[in-house]
């Protein structure tokens, strides 16, 4: 079913001949601009709607988000008190929030790094013909249907002292390792960095998996009549190849580390000791719990603008060479 | 079935079958190893919804003993949990038929007009997938609340449809773009207006894509928990993951009761995905490769 999107762009879209098209196109004609009025009128048509909707709550609301983030304000009453910049300054001077920072670094480093390699390496070994490998994709992928709520309730109750967790630890004779798993400051953000884990591999697993189901099979014979090895093989054909595919995972995974949320703020408020605390979860508690609006709205500002520039560095630095179709890693 | 697949590439020392082999194993040792991790949490919250806090406590790994239905029995009977899952599913149909509705329409022209700025207007609609809601969340509150949709279905459904928009167009575009034009010339001759070729051929032919981002929006809504908790604050308007959080602080000495709630709540989700699992990783992958 993926294959006519594979083929996008393949052919430029043809222009249907409108039923009213005078000949001699390009000359100012007098039903010219009434052609092309009718002509905006009718894309308005189609794309207005969505484009009415998408403005009214998505850029309208981070443009208000600005406006907001120069005010004093509670939400509640009258938009009076303007402070400039000092909602900004507030926010990078705190060391909560610059915590807060700290920590969604922590995660994406992690899960890049984690979840990629453990992601690609499963994928390496399942992509091969063996029975049931279908079910197993489909176990692998089912913590991501569930919701972020489910899944935090799920293990607020496993990591309980003495819960499932350290029982399990226990009975495999590495009860040593045992923590206050979210109740230690130094401890709780590696514990919500398992519990991401556990809910966002299959998604990696699954698009290695189909990356490397796209790679043609020629390929890899080719390099096998040519004599490499396996392990060559990997490195020089088949990981390359999926360059793309991590790439766009890699996007989307530091994208969601950054926007870090949910599964937070149901297990630990971004405690003990602000130990846990992200970006969004500041946000909320400052914004929402709080009744900072204007305060809060700087916090969004600032987490929008280093997701939008992280987002733009990547696109201009990693995700171009897909586009340019250079396949090979290293070459310059 | 010949076939080996990268099998080709063992040395000399041992032959590629006893290689394939071992390999095999091995795949088959650590995919069913992450299998189990990924299904003790699961299988902890369904079976643990059998037993008594009490039993959960004095062993935390056991396994019913005796079973013990009134957990699940409870919920299932209960008016509450049942009104969570209603508006839960008014709000997924909601949001996904004014997604799907929407982007279909503005896909359209985008794929498959030839106009100035359609390139802009696509790039406008793609930034959308770097813009987190929670962002927007504190102005699309007030601004719910100047609308009078606090505590309404729809207060929830429009934002996730907005924000479910950028993805939509992005995956339908190049989809309708691929339809050859020839149909459409066809469609034009046989006195075909383009609403009709969108409606009467574009459309059915565009089903497998418009089902992955139907799965999409209906899979996020579900799953949506800022906006809701946010927008939803009369408990007999909650959504079930409203219910599920509120349920675990309000009984948190009943570990048992926790676990029933949620295992029953996880049901749908998981029913949905098993019958829809084909469409949502084929829908994921090929979104990814396009």
């Amino acid at each position: 079913m993926s294959q006519p999107v594979l083929s996008a762009g393949a052919r430029q879209p043809t222009e249907p001949v409108p039923s009213d098209a005078a000949p001699g196109r390009g000359s100012p004609q007098p039903g010219a601009a009434r052609r092309s009025a009718r002509r905006a009128a009718e894309i308005s048509l189609y794309v207005g709607p969505a484009l009415i909707l998408y403005v009214l709550f998505v850029l309208l609301p981070i443009g208000l988000a600005v406006y907001y983030s120069l005010y004093k304000w509670n939400g509640l009453g009258p938009l009076t008190e303007f402070i400039g910049f000092d909602n900004y300054r507030r926010a990078l001077d705190d060391e909560v929030f610059r915590g807060a920072i700290t920590h969604n670094g922590i995660i994406v480093v992690l899960s890049i790094a984690i979840q990629g390699l453990v992601g690609i390496g499963l994928a390496l070994l399942l992509n091969q013909r063996m029975r049931g490998r279908a079910a197993l994709r489909a176990v692998y992928f089912a913590p991501y249907i569930l919701s972020e709520v489910v899944t935090a309730v799920t293990w607020l109750l496993m990591l309980q002292p003495d819960g499932l967790v350290d029982t399990l630890l226990r009975a495999v004779g590495l009860g040593d390792l045992i923590e206050l798993w979210l109740a230690d400051t130094s401890v709780v953000l590696y514990t919500m960095f398992v519990v991401i884990t556990w809910k966002y591999i299959g998604f990696a697993i699954i698009l290695f998996l189909a990356g490397l189901q796209a790679i043609p099979q020629e390929l890899i014979e080719a390099a096998a009549i040519d004599g490499a090895g396996r392990i060559q093989t990997i490195r020089r054909i088949t990981l390359p190849l999926l360059g793309p595919t991590i790439r766009i995972w890699a996007f989307l995974s530091i994208i969601g580390s950054l926007q870090l949320f949910d599964l937070i703020w149901i297990m630990t408020l971004g405690g003990p000791a602000n130990a846990s605390n992200t970006m969004a979860t500041y946000m909320i508690d400052r914004g929402f719990q709080r009744y900072e609006f204007g305060y809060g709205s700087a916090v969004a500002v600032i987490l929008f603008v280093i997701s939008f520039v992280v987002a733009l560095a990547y696109q201009r630095f990693v995700l171009r060479r897909d586009t340019e179709g250079a396949l090979t890693r290293n070459v310059r | 079935m010949t076939r080996q697949m990268v099998d080709y590439a063992s040395g000399p020392a041992i032959g590629y079958r006893t290689r394939a082999r071992l390999s095999r194993a091995l795949a088959y040792t650590a995919g069913l190893m992450i299998a189990a991790l990924v299904l003790v949490p699961i299988l902890y919250v369904a079976l643990g919804g059998f037993r008594t806090t009490g039993q959960l406590a004095a062993d935390p790994a056991g396994l019913p003993d005796p079973w013990v239905t009134s957990n699940y029995t409870e919920i299932a009977t209960s008016s509450a949990f049942w009104g969570q899952v209603g508006t839960s599913t008014l709000i997924a149909v909601l949001t996904t038929a004014i997604v799907v509705a929407l982007g279909a329409l503005a896909a359209f022209p985008l794929a498959r007009f030839e106009f100035r700025g359609r390139e802009t207007l696509y790039l406008l609609f793609t930034l959308g997938l770097l813009f987190p809601i929670s962002v927007a969340i504190l102005p699309i509150y007030l601004m719910l609340r100047d609308l009078y949709l606090l505590d309404t279905a729809l207060g929830v459904a429009l934002p996730q449809a907005a924000f479910g928009i950028p993805v939509t167009i992005v995956i339908l575009r190049p989809f309708m773009r691929a339809i050859p034009g020839e149909l459409e010339d066809a469609a034009a001759i046989d006195g075909c207006s383009k609403f009709g070729f969108f409606l009467r051929i574009l459309l059915p032919l565009s089903r497998p894509a418009l089902m992955t981002v139907s799965i999409l929006a209906f899979v996020g809504s579900w799953n949506g928990f800022l906006l809701p908790l946010l927008v939803l604050s009369d408990p007999s308007s909650w959504t079930l993951p409203l219910g599920v959080a509120n349920y675990s602080t309000q009984y948190s000495e009943d570990t048992a009761r926790i676990l029933a709630f949620t295992g029953l709540s996880m049901l749908p989700a998981l029913a949905f995905f098993l019958l829809a699992e084909r469409r949502i990783v084929g829908g994921l992958s090929g979104a990814v490769k396009g």
